[in-house]
């Protein structure tokens, strides 16, 4: 024992006298050691990584059932507009059908005025060409009278009026 | 060390000596420095693990963010290594992983004192390991663990040659694993020692060496870490061939 403490050999790592101290403390230090890694440290860490990992995978459902529920919302959200766009898609075809309905309705409405009309007319024409006929025939009868009487034709006039009738068929 | 030229007494190796705490001889029970430097490794080691992790945060602190990752790279290392069925010797091999990290890394604190250059140190924590798997390969498998040295996929002829020097590597394995943590740790501490005394002896060139140290510190950080990875990984791969010996 009393050789260690001279300067001793090159290499102190060789002096086998401190073997025994050095190896005693090593396996006191070791089994310390041991004991407070595998009693308290592993254990209080290990526990926080899993309680890290419940966390990670909790949030991740989480997000999963939000997004799941945002998918959801979105497609309510579609439906409804296609829904809406259907109904205003009814209603404007009903406007439409209506405002035609009404159309052809007036429609006939006023082509049965203007053929009334029109009719009216026609008959109020053929008076008139009548009366002007007969106007025209009157006056024809007189003037040719007048005429004959000038020229001192004796003529009835039953006669006067056909051959003015027979003149007048010839012109027209 | 007995050649003394012009003042330059470098003396690299003691900074690994083992000295008793408070005087006196050393025996088996005497509190030396080895103890100290030990305790203070436990101390760190339980500083980072159960200190820094104290707030449970699921959002956590820098601290227990660091315990964490320490946490899990151990453990994704082990099942990687050595499959998922070695996750409960995980405590064993982080308290290995620890101890050593944290013996490297306060070793590098000046006047520090390593624990782990010590070849006793790491032989105890390196045959620990051999037997420990060793004894676990049989449990597990009784004589048919003795496969792991019988290459069947080799041809019948070169079998027992392989198997011979199966078994030679499988008996170097403690002592490869004890020595490269030993010589890794001694070998950086003692170069910084011997730059450091050159520092003194070379007057207005003093600046050269230190360079030259904090270069060298920058580097034994790596090793330090890496040496520790280095330890922990080998054992996941000898425990692996306990639990599947199987080529």
């Amino acid at each position: 024992m009393a050789e260690s403490a001279a300067s001793g050999p090159g290499m102190p790592q060789l002096d086998v006298t401190t073997f025994s101290n050095q190896i005693f403390w090593l396996i006191v230090a070791l089994i310390v050691l041991y004991f407070i890694m595998s009693r308290v440290a592993l254990p209080r860490v290990a526990s926080v990584l899993a309680d890290r990992r419940g966390a990670i995978t909790a949030d991740i459902a989480a997000a999963e059932e939000y997004k799941q529920k945002a998918h959801e919302a979105e497609e309510a959200f579609k439906q409804a507009e296609a829904d809406a766009r259907a109904e205003a898609q009814r209603i404007v075809e009903a406007a439409k059908a209506e405002m035609q309905e009404s159309l052809n309705a007036q429609i006939a409405k006023a082509d049965a005025e203007i053929s009334a009309k029109s009719a009216e007319s026609e008959k109020r024409i053929r008076e008139i060409t009548a009366n002007a006929v007969s106007m025209v025939s009157d006056v024809s009868n007189d003037v040719t009278a007048d005429i004959l009487a000038v020229f001192d034709v004796k003529a009835d006039s039953k006669s006067v009026a056909s051959a003015v009738k027979d003149q007048l068929k010839g012109d027209a | 060390m007995a050649e003394e030229s012009g003042g330059l007494v470098i003396k690299p190796m003691d900074q690994f000596r083992v000295e008793a705490l408070f005087g006196g001889d050393i025996a088996w029970y005497t509190p030396t420095n080895v103890t100290l430097w030990m305790a203070l490794t436990v101390l760190a080691a339980t500083l980072l693990m159960v200190y820094g992790a104290r707030g449970r945060a699921l959002v956590p602190s820098r601290a227990q963010s660091a315990a964490e990752m320490t946490y899990g790279f151990i453990y994704k290392m082990i099942e990687d290594v050595a499959g998922h069925d070695a996750v409960r010797f995980f405590p064993y091999i982080f308290t290995l992983f620890m101890f050593v990290l944290f013996a490297n890394l306060l070793g590098l604190i000046p006047f520090a004192f390593t624990t782990t250059s010590h070849i006793a140190v790491t032989a105890v924590l390196a045959f620990t390991v051999f037997f420990a798997v060793t004894a676990l390969g049989f449990i597990l498998h009784g004589t048919t663990f003795l496969k792991l040295f019988w290459v069947s996929s080799a041809p019948l002829a070169l079998r027992p040659v392989l198997a011979l020097i199966e078994v030679i590597s499988y008996f170097v394995r403690p002592v490869s694993h004890s020595i490269r943590l030993a010589g890794a740790m001694m070998a950086g501490h003692a170069v910084a020692k011997v730059f450091a005394g050159f520092a003194a002896a070379l007057g207005a060139f003093f600046f050269l060496p230190i360079l030259a140290v904090t270069a060298l510190y920058a580097l034994e950080l790596l090793v330090a870490v890496i040496q520790a990875y280095v330890f922990t990984i080998l054992t996941c791969v000898y425990l692996k061939d306990a639990l599947h010996p199987a080529h």
